[in-house]
């Protein structure tokens, strides 16, 4: 057998690296650019360009589009959006972080079953879970006919068709979104940290805060991204909760794209839901960067 | 270290909040009332129903359509793609970039392919439905298979190379068997995803071909109806065997 040279064996690395990328890779990663990078460019390019008179695009340039999202009606529905989805977000953590940290410190075993139960009711239709809430909220439903019974109100309240409902519903839908990335985060944590702050003095409340909780700010920040986008760009929840009269971000691009027939328009709505996810992103992405530094920067010291 | 004290209340209440939704629904499909608010006894007669219902029979063909063709295609390409971005790549960018389109809000997925396809013009139907279905389920394949190639040790591909075996042998008798179950796990997972989808679909399917989903859009939009209730039971099992049988799988696996 001969041995190969330095020289040839690199070589032939280099070559089944390219060949490797060539068969494995390549097919994957051009349908990806077919069916959605090409697509969210062509969403991009339609912004600048005018509606065609039954659908379509008329390929005349204008920056109309964007000066028409800046128009009060449309300010407020994104003012409106951002509310709704903003207090989802806050409700989904202040249930969802709790919950993570009681599924960490369950015993080895059940933390997989805890997790499994968690995201069960994710993987099960969207619709029918929204579903549930129109019986649940109903004026006729369980939660009225339970409350007038223990003699709590005197009359239904009129729970459906609120703002409140679609964000019940909102929260119902994205909760397993975080308490994956903030369990996986706690999970994470250097424990010997917490446990020197105690020793230090700290009480155990004070360790939570100025420890715990600013370590696990990167899981935070993608649970909260996790439901707050999709909050933003569903039209469902407002549709079959609110009863339409509350209007978000996500019901303004259905209606443009399947009733108006206003592609531009909707492109530029669209283009506001992608832009906030990357600046999201990229906000995380600076926040645990600077966190994992400086635990590092802990750990060695200590 | 185990002490979870007071921290039970938010975990009871947390599976209370997501499971009691779904426990009345199966309880009220089995309610004799037409009234979904009034129990009067227990009867089968909505599942009776709902397999009567033409409509709902057709939106289940049609998805079942649209679900076994995406996870066959999306679950080859993803786990090839797996191959090639954890061996061949080992780029952040590019794993991020085939993740991508399981991150992507779905909203912005199906307006983007709306306008593709016009453009291209592919008349909408379950086909292009299921072309856009392998974008995202390819992602989750990827994403699942990846992570299982990050357990597995690469030493026996070197072996079987070494003793002479051929690219391809290799591939197929160890590579492949190697990663079986992250991509068994991951179609069950595109299956699942596919079977539930409603808003990509809906922007991507034509008029006279609705999945399921659309189905039960179309029927929630109008009210409350009892068939739905027993639709919500039978779907709740399917994707609870499903998830739960792909759970098995990958845990099986990780024990060996």
């Amino acid at each position: 057998m001969s041995i190969p040279t330095p020289t040839s064996g690199r070589g032939a690395a280099r070559r089944r690296a390219l060949i490797g990328r060539t068969v494995f890779a390549a097919p994957g990663l051009i349908y990806i650019t077919i069916f959605m990078t090409i697509p969210i460019l062509l969403v991009l390019v339609y912004s600048f360009f005018q509606r065609g008179r039954f659908g379509g695009i008329v390929w005349e340039f204008t920056l109309e589009n964007y000066v028409r999202a800046f128009e009060p009606v449309y300010l407020q529905v994104f003012s409106n959006s951002l509310v709704i989805a903003g207090t989802t977000t806050v409700l989904a953590l202040l249930i969802g972080y709790p919950t993570a940290y009681a599924i960490a410190k369950l015993p080895t075993r059940w933390r997989t079953v805890a997790l499994v139960l968690v995201v069960l009711p994710f993987w099960t239709n969207f619709l029918i879970r929204t579903y549930a809430w129109i019986i649940l909220l109903n004026s006729e439903g369980p939660i009225n006919s339970s409350l007038v019974d223990a003699g709590i109100i005197s009359a239904p309240i009129g729970f459906l068709y609120t703002p409140g409902a679609v964000i019940v519903g909102l929260v119902y839908a994205y909760l397993p979104l975080v308490i994956l990335p903030v369990y996986a985060s706690i999970e994470r944590l250097d424990r010997q940290l917490i446990e020197a702050a105690g020793n230090l003095g700290a009480s155990r409340a004070r360790a939570f805060f100025d420890v715990t909780l600013p370590l696990t700010l990167p899981g935070v920040m993608i649970g909260a991204i996790f439901v707050f986008v999709p909050s933003l760009g569903n039209f469902v929840i407002p549709e079959l909760l609110g009863g339409g009269k509350t209007v978000m971000v996500g019901n303004l691009i259905r209606d443009q794209f399947l009733e108006a027939r206003d592609w531009p328009f909707g492109a530029v709505l669209a283009l506001f839901v992608i832009t906030l996810l990357v600046v999201l992103f990229a906000l995380q992405a600076a926040i645990s960067r600077r966190i994992n530094g400086t635990g590092k920067r802990v750990s060695s010291r200590a | 270290m185990h002490k979870i004290g007071w921290l039970r209340v938010p975990l009871v209440a947390t599976y209370a909040f997501l499971y009691i939704p779904i426990a009345v629904l199966v309880v009220m499909s089995f309610n004799a009332s037409k009234n979904p608010f009034n129990w009067a006894g227990f009867s089968t007669k909505w599942y009776s129903a709902l397999f009567d219902n033409e409509l709902i029979r057709q939106g289940f063909i049609n998805t079942m359509i649209v679900a076994v063709g995406a996870t066959i295609l999306a679950t080859i390409l993803g786990t090839l793609l797996a191959i090639g971005v954890a061996r061949y790549f080992r780029s952040a960018v590019v794993e991020a970039y085939s993740l991508a389109p399981a991150i992507i809000p779905d909203l912005v997925l199906a307006i983007g392919l709306l306008a593709f396809f016009a453009l291209i013009g592919v008349t909408l139907s379950l086909f292009s439905v299921l072309l856009a279905h392998v974008v995202f389920g390819m992602a989750f394949v990827s994403a699942v298979v990846i992570a299982r190639i990050g357990q597995t040790d690469s030493s026996l591909e070197e072996a079987s190379r070494d003793l002479g075996a051929s690219a391809t042998t290799t591939f197929f008798r160890i590579t492949l068997p190697s990663l079986a179950p992250g991509i068994i796990a991951g179609a069950l997972l595109v299956f699942t995803l596919s079977l539930d989808e409603f808003v990509v679909a809906y922007f991507t399917d034509g008029p006279s071909t609705p999945t399921l989903p659309i189905v039960i859009y179309s029927m929630v939009r109008f009210g409350v109806t009892p068939e739905i209730n027993a639709l919500a039971a039978l779907l709740l099992l399917v994707s609870f065997t499903i998830v739960i049988s792909a759970q098995r799988i990958t845990r099986l696996t990780d024990a060996v």
